[in-house]
């Protein structure tokens, strides 16, 4: 695959260095012209020192044949241009870009970009599911379908410890899948299941009925 | 959105003319630029930041115009006003002549000042011969 990098800071360089061990043909951008000789020195004659978001550097590289774009400079509003540019004139059909201001994620998805990758949110992700306490846990993000699949843990002092989930006030478009506890084997929730205390509840729910649902599951 | 020469200049005029201007500026100090009988609302903010814009009060602005020094900033933030809040009128200024025809073709309102300003001084340069 041909693939252009926008930004040659730590993640470009690092990621640059995994595409070309991987066999990809590759073309870094970086503004910075001992950033870019740096680059040269480390990883051969694949930087070019350029804007990501001018016309003519990218068509100068050829980002018109690229499969992929990936744009990974601190600037979100430079990450979502570029990346822009590469769909809408030159027909890149995979746009890859770092957000850095994780609010800025739904953004650059109503924009266009393919894929938006928040590091932070990445990061938190991976925290959340080594702290045993934390009372939902993110699983696994279903991006097309725009849900998401959740563990929430029951702790004892719960005030749902003890009610079937017919009695719970579960937020619409959120699915129970499954119940795993310490008095029953995983199965399936049904309305008369009594939840218990340390069972661990995993949920579909879209992501704005998060909170909702850690609350109807836990009780306040 | 960006409170430069361009951007003071027309708050002041608008202002004058009677309409309800807000302006945003990353930094206090160019609020300098606005006159001191300035009836409209400077705005610390970024005008790339959701909150920020809500703080503006964009869901009730009939017009929106990104007047900063960074073309990527003044077109994202301009998507956002028109795509998220849908401001009825977007104004985008962008002085890359071919980033500004590009989106342009893609829906937005552009002005690039560099066209413009290279067009009136041939026309000037041609009617001087």
């Amino acid at each position: 695959m041909y693939i252009i990098v926008v930004g040659g800071g730590k993640v470009g360089f690092f990621l640059t260095k995994a595409l070309l061990e991987e066999g990809h043909e590759v073309v870094v951008l970086e503004k910075d012209q001992a950033r870019t000789e740096f680059i040269t020195s480390e990883l051969g004659s694949i930087a070019i020192r350029g804007d990501g978001c001018e016309l003519s550097t990218l068509s100068d590289i050829g980002a018109g044949r690229a499969d992929m774009f990936i744009a990974v400079t601190g600037d979100d509003e430079d990450n979502l241009i570029s990346c822009q540019i590469a769909k809408h004139q030159f027909n890149v059909t995979t746009t890859v870009a770092r957000v850095n201001d994780p609010s800025n994620e739904p953004i650059f998805k109503l924009l266009g970009i393919d894929v938006p990758i928040s590091s932070t949110m990445e990061i938190l992700e991976h925290i959340e599911q080594r702290v045993p306490t934390h009372p939902l846990t993110h699983l696994l993000t279903l991006k097309e379908l725009d849900l998401e699949l959740v563990e929430v843990k029951i702790p004892a002092n719960s005030s749902t410890v003890g009610k079937p989930i017919r009695d719970l006030k579960l937020p619409e478009g959120t699915t129970l899948a499954v119940i795993i506890g310490t008095k029953h084997k995983p199965s399936l929730p049904t309305p008369n299941t009594i939840i218990e205390a340390e069972d661990q509840i995993i949920a579909v729910t879209p992501p704005e009925r998060e909170a909702a649902l850690r609350t109807a599951l836990r009780g306040k | 959105m960006g409170c430069g020469r361009v951007g003071a200049k027309l708050a002041e005029m608008l202002d004058k003319e009677g309409n309800k201007v807000t302006v945003l500026d990353v930094d206090e100090y160019s609020f300098r630029r606005l006159p001191s009988d300035f009836g409209g609302t400077p705005l610390v903010g970024n005008g790339t930041d959701q909150e920020a814009l809500k703080k503006a009060g964009i869901s009730e602005t009939d017009v929106f115009l990104t007047l900063t020094q960074g073309d990527n900033r003044n077109i994202m933030a301009a998507q956002i006003a028109k795509h998220i809040f849908k401001v009825p009128r977007v104004i985008c200024r962008i002085y890359d002549s071919k980033r500004k025809e590009l989106f342009g073709s893609l829906g937005l309102e552009t002005i690039s000042p560099t066209t413009i300003f290279a067009e009136i001084l041939k026309d000037n340069i041609k009617g001087k011969n």
